[in-house]
């Protein structure tokens, strides 16, 4: 590593960064937090003189996280719906039943989970679904083999609203079929999922579930969506594995899209709401 | 994919002139490290990459400075250190001497292994073998069911003795797999696994039985194309600990930048064999580094250029020319013309253009000009000739030159620019030919398009008309029938 270290210092005048720094810098890209964005984040740590460099780094990335609230919303009056979206693969489905799993076990609720099968076109994703449904005992609801998903989320919420007056304990999941973000007549699809379910009650969730191994590619990901179907909130998954999800921070920085949650391995009860501690941690971490 | 990173390059070397030295060396090292960094190359793959350009460039910089064009070879250099990683020659599949031909998958969770099954499942079916699907992946739930009806998709049997869901053990389903496929005469199995992570050592250890069990034909590694700097040590933990033959790289239908192909190619060592560029059971492609590698670097590709226009190409024209080309017969003016007929059914000049060799950006700019009209006019030029003309341009003397600008309303100007062209374009042809081995050094020096489009359309690419005289000189083939009469039907 003494050459990259060299020439880059060579290359943008940072002769004067000293070892620690440049370590830190590598680490930073190897979690994927990208060039750009490594370096700002180094530049502003050498600017703070007052502490050690283990904690500036730590209070600069801090510096790029949101400030915001971070505990998903809810609809006061009735039917609560979360609509669950990303690319192939990324983990929708798992995550699903594990925000299933959430709702129930934060004991604050006294939640009543509906999941829909939104995704009618891979392979056997319903039935995925539901053998998560039969597992945490949820409320499942399906249609027709290849079904439009707009029609099958239009009738899962009427199916609620129909079958239970107050609905204000009720939550609707909306597993969707995964996506690339290039394919736009998909990513039409998703939005009138989300028009039809508008109509009928307030899509109070549109959580983009994001590979935590993803690389650059994360970010052209999230600007889509959220060009196209607003995302309120990330979900990091596969974070038990060896990306740090150093993405997921670029993301939040420059598209001001909360993580929400934290995934770390395939049974109902690895997920972890997020914490901004935790997570620079991890990026921190060899 | 894999453009951006070519921009990349090309706009590092593009505002390089003037005297070389170890500073401008430096830069050019930090730009690329970067360049690669940024298309999610791991920076440990992109730190050694940059450091080899550099090293090798230092060592000839006497020889560099006293070059005409330094940045070139240069260039030149980032191309050998590229086709090199990416491992040069294109990865055939390999086949067992006695069938069945066993594949094995394997790969993190949701990297495409089952999508995949299927797909190379109708590939092999529809190039008349027999496969069999094996569903081993016992953990995800209703994974069994996902593979059962991608079989039913492309009509492929399934074997699946577990219920899945947690039910069942895949060592045993996997070894079952072997006999039912020799029992019932399947000659191909292609047995999907879970999804694990290189770090779950109970799984890789099932994994490891799994291999050990059905000794595999070819096992391979299936890597989703949006990873990121993680992929190469996930590759290394697969490869250490089971080992695999060769990469499939799935969802290469997005923007994503590829580097971590690179990154895992290069530590491991093991080619990209398939990439697969959609959801549809159809979408799979074979993998070729060299075009690939052309591609990063804006040297285009040719080979896809003439997958592209084989069908616009008539088949007797392109085999007249291959035949011409291996025999050294002289490529002459008409069958110059009889390449401008057919290009003008390929539609948009400037959409092919990327793929042509030699084009950077501000080239491509300048023969963006030269469209549909100018091949019109080039051809009312070549149609003014004799027929003796047209196949002995030498004999083109002023007169005959004056009587052709007359006849195709064109000033004599532009027809001894076209002949020029046309005679350098016969020329590297034969060069070409003389030389294949030098043929990045001649499709840089490619002055246009349509001088060197024939020739290169057709040199570059005769693995595609499987038919065509310089394929059956180049590839080597099998000795045994049965063996090879597999590999052409793949
Ligand atoms: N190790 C690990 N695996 C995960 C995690 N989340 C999901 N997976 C696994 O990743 C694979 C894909 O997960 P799914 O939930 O099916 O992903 P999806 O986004 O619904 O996939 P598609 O619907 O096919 O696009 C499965 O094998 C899951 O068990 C996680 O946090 N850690
Ligand atoms: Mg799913």
């Amino acid at each position: 590593m003494a050459l990259f270290t060299r020439l880059i210092s060579a290359l943008r005048n940072r002769a004067n960064d000293s070892a620690e720094f440049i370590e830190i810098e590598q680490q930073l890209l190897k979690s994927d937090l990208g060039i750009a964005l490594s370096r700002q984040i180094i530049e502003k740590s050498k600017a703070i003189s007052n502490q050690d460099v283990t904690t500036a780094i730590r209070s600069v990335l801090a510096g790029f996280m949101l400030t915001s609230n971070r505990e998903l919303s809810k609809n006061s009056a009735g039917l609560t719906s979360y609509v669950i979206v990303g690319v192939n693969g990324s983990g929708k489905t798992t995550f699903s039943a594990k925000l299933a799993n959430f709702l129930i076990t934060s004991k604050v609720l006294n939640a009543n989970i509906h999941m829909a099968a939104c995704d009618t076109f891979r392979a056997a994703a319903v039935s995925q679904l539901k053998t998560w449904s039969e597992r945490l005992s949820l409320n499942f609801i399906s249609g027709a083999d290849n079904a439009d998903p707009a029609a099958v989320a239009y009738s899962a919420v009427k199916d609620v609203q129909s079958k239970y007056g107050d609905t204000s304990n009720h939550f609707l999941i909306v597993d969707t079929a995964g996506r690339l973000h290039t394919n736009s007549d998909l990513v039409a699809e998703l939005e009138k999922i989300l028009r039809t379910i508008n109509k009928l009650t307030p899509v109070n969730e549109v959580l983009l579930v994001i590979d935590g191994s993803t690389g650059q590619n994360g970010l052209a990901q999230a600007k889509l969506f959220q060009e196209k179907v607003k995302v309120t909130g990330l979900v990091l998954t596969k974070m038990d594995g060896q990306g740090k999800g150093g993405i997921a921070l670029a993301i939040e920085n420059e598209l001001k899209i909360p993580i929400k949650f934290i995934s770390t391995g395939e049974s109902a009860t690895d997920l972890e709401p997020f914490s901004v501690d935790r997570y620079i941690s991890r990026l921190l971490e060899d | 994919m894999f453009e951006s990173l070519g921009q990349r390059f090309t706009k590092v070397f593009s505002g390089l002139r003037g005297q070389i030295n170890e500073t401008e060396l430096r830069n050019i090292q930090a730009e690329i490290t970067a360049a690669l960094i940024d298309s999610d190359v791991s920076v440990n793959v992109a730190d050694d990459f940059g450091s080899a350009v550099y090293r090798k460039a230092v060592n000839q910089l006497e020889l560099l400075k006293k070059s005409i064009n330094p940045y070139a070879s240069v260039f030149e250099i980032v191309n050998q250190e590229l086709i090199q990683i990416l491992g040069g020659n294109q990865r055939r599949m390999q086949f067992a001497k006695k069938p069945p031909t066993i594949i094995l998958l394997m790969g993190l969770q949701g990297s495409g292994k089952t999508s995949f099954a299927g797909k190379l499942a109708l590939h092999l079916k529809s190039s008349g073998n027999t496969p069999l699907l094996v569903a081993a992946d016992l953990a995800r739930p209703n994974a069994v069911d996902q593979l059962k009806i991608v079989g039913e998709q492309v009509n492929v049997p399934v074997f699946a003795p577990a219920a899945g869901n947690g039910v069942g053990n895949p060592v045993l389903v996997a070894r079952d797999s072997i006999n039912f496929a020799r029992e019932k005469l399947h000659n191909f199995v292609i047995v999907d696994t879970a999804g694990r992570l290189g770090i779950d050592a109970a799984l890789i250890n099932e994994l490891i039985l799994i291999k050990k069990e059905i000794n595999p034909t070819e096992s391979f590694f299936v890597l989703d194309a949006m990873l990121g700097q993680s992929a190469a040590d996930v590759a290394q933990n697969f490869h250490a600990q089971v080992g695999f033959d060769a990469v499939v790289l799935t969802k290469l239908d997005g923007d994503a930048k590829g580097g971590a192909a690179l990154s895992v190619v290069s530590k491991t060592g093991k080619p990209i064999i398939f990439s697969a560029v959609g959801e549809k059971t159809s979408d799979i492609e074979y993998f070729y580094p060299d075009r690939i590698a052309s591609r990063i670097l804006g040297k285009g590709d040719i080979a896809t250029l003439a997958e592209k226009t084989a069908a616009a190409v008539p088949q007797d024209l392109t085999e007249k020319l291959t035949e011409k080309f291996v025999s050294g017969a002289d490529f002459t003016l008409t069958d110059f013309l009889a390449q401008l007929g057919a290009m003008k059914n390929m539609g948009s000049i400037s959409k092919l253009m990327g793929l042509i060799p030699g084009m950077n950006p501000k080239m491509q700019q300048q023969v963006s000009g030269l469209d549909d009209a100018e091949l019109v006019r080039t051809r009312a030029i070549i149609e003014s000739m004799t027929p003796a003309e047209r196949e002995n341009p030498e004999i083109l003397n002023g007169s005959r030159r004056a009587r052709i600008a007359k006849g195709s309303g064109r000033a004599v100007s532009e027809i001894n620019r076209l002949i020029d062209r046309f005679s350098q374009a016969q020329k590297m042809m034969k060069q070409m030919k003389n030389n294949p081995g030098k043929q990045n050094l001649i499709s840089k020096n490619l002055p246009g398009l349509p001088n060197n489009f024939p020739a290169g359309l057709n040199m570059n690419a005769p693995q595609i008309n499987s038919n065509t005289v310089a394929n059956k000189r180049k590839k080597s083939r099998s000795g045994n029938p049965a063996k090879r009469a597999l590999e052409e039907n793949l």
